[in-house]
């Protein structure tokens, strides 16, 4: 909302600063986004005279026009058609910057001759000053404008565009912010008058209406005004309209929007003779009713839509455009002027059903008062009278289906200081409540009854009156508390808890970790997923989503660290490790989904040399695996890995990971084909681990190992299996021996003297006793037990 | 008269000497020991000899020998620790590095910059007595409107632009990404009894077009304290210990009344511009304030909605966004660039 300080001034005088001014607004809760001024940079332009107009010798079309510029006169050559003695004009002297008429850019006013004679200065077009297009005549300023003023200063204001909040449509209104600022300064408000001269005859009997769908439509004001003519409006009000960024275009509807803008009532003025059998009806639209709206739209209007109709069909959208039909032109003499109050919400479904919003919609839906019809329309009838030559009808109609109480709040003084931290004083309450139009009566011994004015439909409970009294007192006036009372207990958040520990180890194990998107395509989805898997659980879909890039849950964390990484390859060589820890959205029937913790990492590019560099040698699978050990030993858990199967993965070279027999995550090589899908040409580990199955396994503390105080006999085993004996099933059967203090796998060998089909694993074996110091025969025993263990179960046999 | 063997160990004594003094390094040291202390040693050979004379002289010559001995062993081992000291000052003089060369590169991992800062919003608030829950990013509408006196058709309903799921009940979609962390509000009162002092933070979505300060998904943190005697001077001392915590105990924060559905009063709170020190410029609108979270005192109808004595129990909530709170501490300028995971703007914290 846009409100020009000089439109203000009308209505409360300002006595603080413009910067003051908009700081004190901004803290009660009416934000001033910007200030904005105009005209400032008309140097060398100022209100002139016109003294006298002769004919210029020897040119029929040109006058010699002879300003005063206060105690200096000047004679220059006019050509416009409306140049006459007595106006007051604005004056260019040479070097002014100003609009080229013809070509539009700015130019230096310079001397000249013109047919012959010396003119030195200008009479400016509103074309020349930059307001308007307009060229043909030039600008003529109201009688009042004082004479060697700079133009700058006359024309030129400081405009406020505020941020309006919800919940205050009455500072959709020049007059509401006086409000504000006379409660804000300690002035006092001029409300603008409404009353006029009634010199038609009685409204009464030439115009009926009718509410019929009371429940959208509290109260529906009309008033008549005949012998109008329609013409421009005066200029004060152009410009009061222009600074608030509307377009004037007839002094009758330049008249509704100063109105709407001045004390916030939206209005509407109807041809009356357009208006079929003289008879209002304020009704839902009928079934496949269409209305030509004033922009030139036709609009289908459903049954929950009000419709503003004569005898015979719509003629406006309730509260928010009217029809093209009863338009006011340029031959309308009599005026059936509108000023309603609707339902807020039935107006704003309209709107958004319409896709319209106007500037009446956006007060509507806000809920005001519906005693303010009756303040606007007796304004611009007033107005009306004064500016468009009309003559208004005796009597408004007034009908009021929903008029209700005055609204009274009993506030205790506990509430208060329960609310606000502190005590007031009676008289301060007293008086902020008063400033702002209030009424506030102390009653002993303990409380406030508080009058709400009309405008203020968002004051209701005690709380709101709290409020009122802090944002003008000021909210930094309030004290400082730090809490007091029981701290209450603390939950355990184990689900948390891991995610947060997930996050520094995998950091600390150098991965970064990333954030991507929640909502991705299904594309990407398509290239992660089976497709029986997206058929059978399709992914949440959003319904209005701002591209097809974003508009279903991912399900999986893959796709979109897989974009990640492919984005980062292209500026990035050597290894990258990336993980997120985030939600995976798990549609649950007429529920909402599972949100499920998820883990997922990729590795890929080369090792690092000494200096960091890359050497040639890409990451394999047991790098990806490195980063699930480092992480479920730091978590201490005991994972297993098995041999697993995956969509996105190369079968043969991925990992099932195991906690207690539970699948938990997995590890394996990006598919080619999958990595592909999202450009990358290199080798890439994945590893993916479902959070919510580790959580309850967490947090068992480790048992300790007592340490032998008895030396340890140290031996290296080499046994030759089949390829296909794993290295976890002879690591599993050399630590179940009770003698066995460790066993370290260090080689493994495919390479001749190994046969074909064979591999050679080689263990370096600790045996050690808690109780004595082991010997020779009893490490020989054990060994010859574990290599016919080995032999039996796996076929192993001792490489020589 | 002088005893001969007097005279020789006089001899060996200056021989052992001048030929210590040459020795550099342990290999002629332990030729050296061997030659005038070993079991060969003239020395040792005359001390054996010493039986065949006369006690007096024995006694004479034994004395000297044995004093000689000593003397020889204490050289040897002064010499030994000199040439040491020697040897290690050469190590360490050969071994100079280029200090200034880089280290080994470890692996460097990071956590995403909104992970380290959400981490210390939080701890601020615990440190307070806050606890942290969290709750569902997808949501019934019931949660992050209605019960939170957004309904229907509230103009208030424009601050937040929607994205709904694509679930429709009865001709309306009930579902939809939360769009504020307030519905935890509503869920934790629902779940306890005050008192109540939690904070919980998580993913927000809004439907809006992305700018250098607008992004579709971000991260807020909600917080809410309710309890018998909670005041807006709490809610400001709370709130004001949080900010000087996370920016420094220098900054100086402003309260000013705002709106929002579910509080009243209703504030925000901005603090002075860190980048200018409140001077204005560009990131503050020339306001010299960062408007950084939104406040207010629980609105008495959201108690009644979960069943709360409105009249026994006030309490405050308030809302932050994260990225714009780590935008402020490390000069950032554009939000799009927390979830473009470009690894250049990742490692640089
Ligand atoms: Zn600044």
């Amino acid at each position: 909302m846009k409100v020009p300080l000089k439109w203000l001034r009308e209505y409360v005088d300002i006595s603080l600063s413009t910067s003051e001014l908009a700081r004190r607004l901004t803290m009660a809760g009416t934000e001033v986004d910007a200030i904005l001024t105009t005209g400032r940079d008309w140097e060398k332009i100022s209100v002139a005279e016109v003294v006298d107009v002769s004919p210029h010798p020897t040119a029929d079309r040109l006058r010699l026009t002879t300003v005063d510029l206060g105690g200096e006169q000047m004679t220059v050559v006019c050509g416009a058609p409306n140049v006459a003695a007595g106006q007051k004009v604005a004056f260019a002297r040479v070097g002014a910057e100003l609009i080229d008429g013809h070509s539009g850019e700015p130019a230096i006013l310079k001397a000249a001759k013109i047919r012959g004679v010396e003119s030195a200065g200008m009479v400016c077009s509103e074309k020349e000053l930059g307001l308007s297009d307009s060229h043909e005549s030039i600008l003529v300023l109201p009688e009042d404008a004082p004479v060697g003023t700079p133009l700058g200063e006359y024309l030129g204001d400081t405009i406020f565009d505020l941020d309006i909040t919800p919940n205050r449509p009455d500072c959709m209104s020049v007059l509401g912010i006086a409000r504000e600022v006379a409660a804000l300064s300690g002035g006092s408000v001029r409300e603008p008058p409404g009353d006029y001269e009634e010199q038609g005859r009685p409204i009464k009997g030439r115009l009926s209406v009718e509410i019929v769908d009371r429940d959208l439509c509290p109260r529906y004001c009309a008033a008549l005004i005949e012998g109008v003519q329609i013409g421009p409006s005066p200029p004060w009000m152009q410009e009061c309209l222009l600074a608030a960024g509307v377009r004037p275009i007839s002094n009758v509807v330049d008249i509704t929007n100063y109105v709407m803008l001045e004390v916030g009532q939206p209005l509407h003025a109807f041809d009356f003779s357009l208006i079929s059998d003289r008879k209002i009806v304020v009704r839902r639209a009928r079934p496949g009713e269409v209305l030509m709206t004033l922009d030139g739209t036709e609009r289908p209007l459903n049954n929950d839509a009000l419709v503003i109709a004569d005898a015979k069909e719509a003629v406006a959208v309730a509260g928010l455009m009217g029809g093209a039909a009863s338009e006011v032109t340029e031959k309308t003499t009599a005026i059936l002027l509108e000023a309603a109050n609707f339902n807020p919400a039935n107006i704003r479904r309209t709107s958004t059903t319409l896709k319209l919003r106007t500037d009446a919609s956006a007060r509507f839906e806000k809920g005001l008062s519906p005693e303010l019809a009756m303040v606007g329309i007796r304004r611009a009838v007033r107005l009306m009278v004064e500016l468009a030559g009309g003559r208004a009808a005796e009597g408004i109609i007034d009908v009021y289906p929903g008029k209700k109480r005055i609204t009274r709040i009993t506030v205790t003084q506990e509430r208060l200081r329960r609310i606000l931290g502190l005590q007031l004083p009676t008289l301060q309450v007293r008086q902020t409540l008063t400033s702002l139009g209030f009424g506030c009566r102390w009653v002993p011994p303990d409380r406030y009854v508080v009058r709400v004015p009309y405008w203020r439909t968002d004051v209701s409970i005690p709380d709101d009156v709290a409020e009122e009294l802090a944002r003008i007192i000021g909210y930094d006036e309030l004290p400082i508390t730090t809490l007091r009372g029981a701290i209450p207990p603390a939950q355990p958040q184990p689900s948390r808890e891991l995610r947060e520990r997930v996050k520094d180890i995998l950091a600390a194990a150098g991965m970064q970790e990333v954030i991507a998107y929640s909502l991705t395509n299904l594309e990407s989805l398509t290239k992660v997923l089976p497709p029986e898997e997206l058929r059978e659980r399709p992914p949440l879909r959003v319904a209005n989503p701002m591209s097809q890039q974003q508009e279903y849950l991912r399900t999986t964390l893959r796709a979109s660290l897989l974009g990640t990484l492919s984005s980062n390859l292209r500026h990035r060589q050597g290894r990258i490790a990336l993980f997120e820890v985030a939600r995976a959205y798990l549609p649950r029937p007429d529920e909402l989904p599972q949100e499920m913790e998820s883990l997922a990492g990729v590795v890929t590019g080369d090792r690092p040399d000494r200096w960091g560099q890359p050497t040639g040698e890409p990451v394999a699978l047991y790098d990806a695996k490195a980063y699930l050990e480092f992480l479920f030993d730091r978590l201490g858990l005991t994972v297993t890995y098995h041999d697993g199967e995956e969509f996105t993965l190369v079968p043969g070279r991925t990992a099932e990971v195991r906690l207690d027999d539970q699948r938990v995550g997995l590890v394996g090589q990006v598919h080619p084909r999958v990595a592909a899908a999202f450009d990358i040409e290199q080798d890439v580990y994945l590893f993916e681990v479902n959070l919510e199955a580790v959580v309850p396994q967490v947090g068992k503390p480790r048992l300790y190992q007592p340490l032998s105080r008895f030396p340890a006999v140290e031996e290296d085993i080499a046994i030759v299996v089949d390829e296909g004996v794993t290295a976890a099933q002879v690591q599993a059967i050399i630590e179940a021996f009770p003698l066995v203090q460790r066993a370290v796998l260090f080689d493994v060998y495919t390479e001749a003297p190994v046969p074909k089909g064979k591999k050679s694993l080689a263990y370096s074996v600790a045996y050690q006793s808690l109780e004595h110091t082991l010997s020779e025969a009893e490490v020989n025993r054990e060994r010859r037990r574990i290599l016919d263990r080995l032999k039996g179960q796996v076929g192993a046999v001792l490489r020589s | 008269m002088t005893l001969p063997q007097l005279q020789e160990l006089r001899e060996i004594e200056d021989k052992a000497r001048k030929e210590l003094a040459a020795v550099s390094d342990e290999e002629a040291l332990e030729s050296w020991r061997i030659t005038h202390l070993g079991r060969r040693s003239r020395l040792n050979l005359l001390l054996r000899g010493l039986a065949s004379l006369p006690l007096d002289e024995r006694r004479q010559v034994g004395e000297t020998a044995n004093r000689l001995r000593s003397q020889l062993e204490e050289d040897l081992s002064q010499r030994q620790a000199q040439l040491s000291e020697a040897a290690v000052t050469a190590a360490v003089e050969s071994g100079r590095l280029d200090v200034t060369l880089p280290g080994r590169p470890l692996a460097m991992g990071r956590l995403h910059p909104v992970t380290q800062v959400l981490r210390d919003i939080l701890a601020a608030f615990v440190s307070m007595g806050f606890q942290v829950v969290e709750g569902p990013e997808v949501e019934w509408d019931y949660y992050n409107f209605e019960a939170v006196r957004i309904p229907k058709d509230h103009p208030a309903r424009d601050m937040w632009d929607t994205l709904w799921i694509d679930y429709a009940r009865n001709e309306e979609y009930p579902m939809l990404l939360r769009t504020h962390t307030s519905p935890m509000q509503i869920r934790v009162m629902e779940q306890m009894q005050p008192p109540v002092r939690i904070v919980s933070p998580g993913k927000c979505y809004r439907h809006e077009a992305t700018d250098p300060t607008h992004e579709w998904m971000h991260t807020q943190v909600e917080g809410l304290a309710v309890d018998e005697n909670i005041s807006m001077a709490d809610l400001k001392g709370t709130l004001y210990e949080f900010a000087r915590r996370l920016f420094g105990r220098e900054r100086r924060v402003r309260f000013r009344c705002d709106y929002f559905p579910f509080v009243e009063p209703g504030a925000d709170m901005s603090i002075d511009c860190p980048l200018c020190e409140g001077q204005g410029c560009r990131a503050c609108g020339n306001s010299g304030w960062i408007e950084i979270l939104g406040a207010g005192m629980v609105h008495p109808e959201v108690l009644t909605n979960v069943g709360y004595d409105a009249e026994r129990y006030t309490g405050f909530a308030f809302g932050l966004g994260v990225e714009r709170v780590a935008m402020l501490r490390h000069g950032i300028e554009d939000i799009r660039l927390f979830y473009a995971n470009d690894l250049r703007f990742l490692e640089q914290f």
